[in-house]
């Protein structure tokens, strides 16, 4: 997974992908400390995820191993909202 | 997905039988902060006819092959959505 902070929300109407209530979020790519790297997704969001919160994003086809997203024209998909990353024993993100 | 800029439509009449019907795109990525194009290109099949100028996203890798549009089609990148709005920081930065 890539860690991401959500940075916005996508509206479109006219959308090929039927997932009825999908809820597209932008996400910037960031490191474990939380450090953005202003390289830019759009994941569907399936844990209610808040702008600004960091999350992890599953990519390709694992992205529709959900059964939300089973057999959808879907390539990334936030599954967790990050809580803390510890490194070498050292806490270095806490929501 | 990512998100791209309808630059253009690609014509090929020589094409993999599989590839007949669906009109291709040429598309720019963006920047969703400064909204300007990144100079990195991909040709994508059009899943929701958008038009010239358009912001879409599009999805790629296997996924591109199962819009309704796209099933079992040799496609690598299909473009799902039309955008409307990009809400960031709680304000708009783009609308259709």
């Amino acid at each position: 997974m890539v860690l991401g902070k959500i940075a916005g929300t996508i509206t479109s109407s006219v959308n090929g992908t039927d997932i009825p209530g999908g809820r597209y979020l932008l996400i910037n790519k960031c490191d474990q400390q939380g450090q953005i790297k202003n390289d830019f997704l759009i994941a569907l969001d399936l844990v209610s995820a808040g702008i600004d919160e960091m999350v992890m994003v599953s990519q390709s086809t694992a992205a529709r191993e959900t059964p939300t997203t089973q057999n959808k024209a879907i390539d990334a998909v936030i599954v967790g909202i990050v809580d803390t990353i510890d490194e070498n024993e050292k806490v270095v993100y806490k929501k | 997905m990512i998100l791209a800029r309808v630059s253009g439509t690609v014509v090929s009449s020589r094409k993999a039988e599989k590839m007949e019907g669906l009109r291709l795109l040429l598309l720019e990525k963006i920047d969703p902060i400064s909204m300007k194009g990144k100079n990195e290109f991909v040709v994508a099949m059009d899943g929701v006819g958008a038009g010239l100028g358009e912001i879409v996203f599009y999805v790629s890798g296997s996924g591109a092959r199962m819009a309704e549009t796209t099933l079992g089609l040799p496609t690598d990148a299909t473009v799902t959505a039309i955008v409307d709005v990009i809400e960031q920081n709680g304000n708009i930065s783009y609308q259709k």
